[in-house]
């Protein structure tokens, strides 16, 4: 493993099933009497979140604390220079704290990145969505749900067919996916209308297309993405409803996919615009899983990230001295 | 593996067959039986507690519940090494609450793993009793704790790595002495 | 006061002497056949000697960003790039867009004295797009303004972009576009293509700049006027150049040393270092830019030099100044792209640093030939030695060097402004020592 987790390009097959190995093991903990491991007793995990976003700062919040790690919750408000203090003096400000792993979302793309490679801050930087760039932990609590559902909660995802539905373009959780995906062996097909794909996703490990209704008799996993309303004036798309009815996923839409087919949502959603709230709430929807799942991958990167030797050039490398045998 | 060549064997299959039955008769006098729990601690505690299990059911004539119990997130030495990959924790159906829990180790040495395997099982359940049960005692114990059913003393010096193989994993079983060890010595 | 440069390759060729007394060159002769008559001797060591460079594309920031730039530190930089005259860009704080902005200009640049500084007028005022400023009196200030630009912000306004150039014809003034069509460019934060698409960042179409090239090249044609496109950066841009050239249209261009040499995949990093507008651009529009420059479709290089202060970097991509320095390692870096690779000869590099930059803003003191009588507005460069570029040790006051830790081959070892060094062995010689 790397010492930041900011893209999931940064994972390759055996960090990836490494995560998903340890988080299926720690998946086990929310069932027992005590719902909390020792393992990061001492240290300070801080969720730095420029963002609202309530949902994935608790599931970090929650995993943190299952870990047993101090958690710090820093919500700042708003990036831009002319509001509030710069992401560098905030950083700062958390390295003086002792922040061990830096939580960070942020509004703009790269963020996290600089945040880990700008030398502000000596611990862990874990992404938890930039702009329009990355997510990688969502991709993998997706990959986590899928294969619990699909490849009996082992493995690769070698052979799935999964259909990722929406706005691309304005899309972290698709292009997470999409690397994460291919790392695992899945097929990875992308369906919106043309002006919410990015100039270049000719180049992505996938394939894209316009028509929602051709993908799903084959599709394993089905994966809508959010839509904002508000795209429309940017004129992507003439209005909600001829969206709706071209790419959203309906009750009929729903009727062609297979019997073991899956239906995924990152959320929050908007019922009747992307989705059908008839699908949401259908047992195909393991939307409500992917959120419980989440906790136990979050643990997983931030056990993985945190949990072994800190070396004083910052990788997780082999230490210079072996430990005394436990 | 050039450290095994340094390595001479002080237990052969046979000794560890005996030991194991040893134990396993052990363990049946002296909880008579019932309410036995046996969690092995991986990576070789697992197949020994499997083994135990095995020889105790031959003796009590009813299969008892075995499980493992992975203790790498209770570890005190965790920030010496970087995150390693977690062992499987399999508690049987039945739980642990007021059962005797035999934890089963193949190697005891300082006894920071069975301190680490005894946070673990405080947040797993509430066990009767826990006792333990090791193929081989090497000494030099850093915290207060004995094993309840040993297989082999094994008087050793610091410097030495006790190294025991068992045919599930390594394909052969019997208990190694010798040198430095690439790959440390698990307790 | 008056030197001997002994040894030096005008226009890299054969090795002369030559002399320069009362700011001209008073002789050319055989190495080692003029006396130094109590002359300063120059050792030139079989080093290139180019007409002082002229830019056309320089931000000096002052007034209003002192603390990126000012006049005198710009033009420290200016020196130590080899250059001698630079066209100090509009979009200062108040902005160039009267008389009384430019002249000030002007005037600080005479005091600095470490090279000629020619002001650009605003096109409109406020660089609002609405309304022309008052070019006229710009042209007939001391400041004698001849190039246009609203330089960071495009004239997208069909209309008075016409108006512009037609206004212009009056005194052989130069609309300078800054072709960026800004509907396409809503939010923009690097070249639009696979790096942004796999980054995240807000795409700058290619098309935005090459939309407006195309409009204003057919604008000029019809109203008979003279346009210059300011940092070409893309293939497409070139070819419409090229187009319109062989149409017989009186269109300039420029190139940026940067978009000579960085392409987009330096984004990746999220360094806001590489953050400049036009974006840096693929590999395959750098070759374009390259081929355009080599066959004079690009008529000239421009640094677009744009400092910008630390914390204007130091932050989230999304939120950095663009912009990137260029002066000091201009010559450098057309060296390494375009010499080194047999692209350009040394009369090829003069013409598009000196002579054709001069040309475009009606420099009638630079960018001359290295001939005896002609100003002595020379540079002294090394093209063998190599450096690594080291953002702290630069005259500029701000540090965005996009080369930073890079290795560029050439060095300037001197600069002589009207007569006098402005730079010698490599470091500014101190003005009150002339």
């Amino acid at each position: 493993m790397k010492r930041h987790l900011l893209s999931a390009a940064d994972l390759d097959l055996p960090d990836a099933l490494l995560i998903l190995d340890t988080a299926a093991e720690l998946a086990a903990v929310a069932d027992r009497p005590v719902k909390k491991l020792p393992t990061l007793r001492g240290r300070t995990v801080v969720n730095l979140f420029f963002e609202d976003s309530t949902r994935t700062r608790i599931s970090f919040e929650a995993a943190a604390k299952r870990l047993s790690a101090d958690v710090i919750n820093f919500a700042a408000k708003g990036s831009s220079v002319s509001k509030g203090e710069s992401l560098k003096d905030t950083a700062l400000t958390l390295e003086a704290m002792g922040a061990d792993a830096v939580v960070i979302r942020h509004s703009a793309s790269g963020a996290p990145h600089r945040l880990a490679t700008s030398g502000w801050i000596r611990g862990s930087v874990v992404n938890a969505g930039d702009g329009t760039h990355e997510h990688p932990t969502q991709a993998l609590l997706d990959a986590f749900t899928m294969r619990r559902h699909l490849a009996g909660g082992v493995g690769d995802l070698a052979g799935l067919d999964v259909v990722i539905v929406g706005d691309v373009l304005h899309s972290r959780v698709a292009r997470s996916n999409v690397l994460l995906l291919r790392t695992l062996g899945a097929k990875v097909t992308l369906i919106a209308p043309p002006t919410l794909l990015p100039v270049g996703v000719e180049l992505w490990p996938c394939s894209v297309s316009y028509d929602l209704d051709s993908s799903l008799p084959t599709a394993d996993v089905v994966m809508m993405l959010r839509v904002q309303r508000e795209r429309m004036s940017a004129a992507y798309f003439p209005s909600a409803r001829e969206y709706s009815r071209r790419y959203g996923l309906d009750v009929n839409r729903m009727k062609l996919l297979q019997p073991h087919t899956i239906v995924m949502h990152p959320g929050p959603m908007n019922r009747g615009m992307e989705i059908a709230a008839e699908v949401a709430d259908s047992p195909r929807s393991v939307i409500v899983e992917q959120v419980t799942n989440g906790v136990s991958v979050r643990m997983a990167v931030l056990y993985l990230l945190l949990g072994g030797s800190e070396l004083s050039d910052g990788s997780n490398g082999v230490p210079v001295s072996e430990g005394r045998p436990l | 593996m050039s450290a095994n060549q340094e390595m001479r064997p002080v237990l052969d299959a046979a000794d560890v067959g005996r030991a194991l039955t040893r134990i396993s008769h052990e363990i049946v006098e002296r909880t008579r039986g019932g309410d036995v729990v046996l969690l092995g601690i991986p990576t070789r505690g697992v197949p020994i507690a499997n083994r135990i299990g095995e020889r105790i059911a031959d003796v009590v004539g009813h299969q008892i519940p075995v499980g493992s119990l992975d203790i790498t997130m209770y570890r005190d030495d965790l920030r010496l090494r970087p995150a390693r990959a977690l062992e499987r924790t399999e508690l049987p159906p039945g739980g642990i609450d007021g059962a005797v829990v035999v934890l089963v180790d193949d190697v005891l040495f300082s006894g920071r793993t069975i301190r680490a395997a005894l946070d673990a099982l405080g947040d797993i359940g509430r066990p009767r009793s826990v006792q333990l049960a090791v193929l081989v005692d090497r000494g030099h114990r850093e915290l207060p704790i004995r094993a309840d059913y040993v297989g082999k003393n094994l008087p050793t010096s610091l410097r030495e790595n006790v190294r025991v193989q068992l045919v599930e994993i390594d394909g052969v079983d019997g208990v190694l002495l010798g040198g430095p060890d690439e790959e440390g010595t698990p307790e | 006061m008056s030197f001997v440069l002994r040894n030096v390759r005008p226009l890299g060729g054969a090795e002369v002497d030559i002399r320069i007394s009362a700011g001209r060159i008073s002789a050319i002769e055989l190495s080692g056949t003029i006396a130094t008559d109590g002359a300063i001797e120059v050792l030139g060591a079989g080093m290139v000697l180019l007409p002082g460079l002229v830019d056309l594309h320089t931000h000096l920031r002052e007034p209003g960003r002192e603390d990126a730039e000012t006049v005198e530190t710009g033009t420290r930089a200016a020196a130590l790039g080899g250059f001698t005259a630079v066209h100090a860009m509009a979009n200062t704080d108040p902005v160039a867009d009267t008389a009384g902005v430019v002249e000030q200009v002007w005037r600080l640049g005479r005091a600095s004295g470490w090279c000629d500084v020619r002001p650009v007028g605003a096109v409109t005022l406020g660089l609002a797009g609405s309304q022309l400023a008052e070019l006229g009196a710009m042209a007939d200030s001391p400041a004698a303004v001849r190039v246009f630009s609203d330089d960071g912000k495009c004239v997208w306004d069909a209309v008075i972009m016409r108006r512009a150039l037609e206004y212009v014809k009056a005194f052989d003034g130069v609309i300078a576009q800054h072709a960026q069509e800004p509907r396409l460019t809503e939010g923009a934060q690097m070249n639009e293509g696979a790096m942004s698409a796999l980054l995240g960042l807000t795409g700058w179409p290619a098309v935005a700049e090459e939309a407006i090239i195309a409009r204003d090249v057919l604008l000029t044609e019809h109203v008979r006027s003279r346009l210059h496109v300011c940092h070409v950066s893309t293939a497409g841009s070139v070819e419409i150049i090229r187009w319109a050239k062989s149409r017989g249209i009186d269109v300039t261009a420029e190139v940026t040393p940067h978009h000579l040499l960085l392409t987009d995949d330096l984004v990746a990093t999220y360094d806001p270092r590489y953050k400049v507008n036009p974006p840096l651009r693929t590999a395959a529009d750098v070759e374009a830019l390259r081929d355009g420059l080599a066959d004079g479709t690009i008529d000239a290089v421009a640094t677009d030099h744009a400092p910008h202060p630390i914390e204007d970097k130091d932050c989230e991509w999304a939120d950095a100044s663009p912009g990137m320095l260029g002066l000091e390692d201009a010559l450098a870096v057309v060296n390494t792209t375009m010499v080194e690779s047999g692209r350009l000869d040394w009369a090829g590099v003069a013409a598009r640093m000196s002579v054709a930059p001069a040309g475009i803003g009606r420099l009638s003191e630079h960018g001359r030939p290295i001939a005896v009588g002609e100003p002595a507005n020379l540079v002294i460069f090394d093209p063998s030695a190599s450096y690594v570029v080291d953002p702290n040790a630069g005259a500029s006051r701000s540090r965005n060097n996009p080369y930073a830790g890079r290795e560029l081959t050439g060095r300037v070892r001197a600069t002589f402004l009207h007569g006098d060094p402005t730079v010698l062995d490599g470091e500014l010689v101190a003005r009150s020592n002339v």
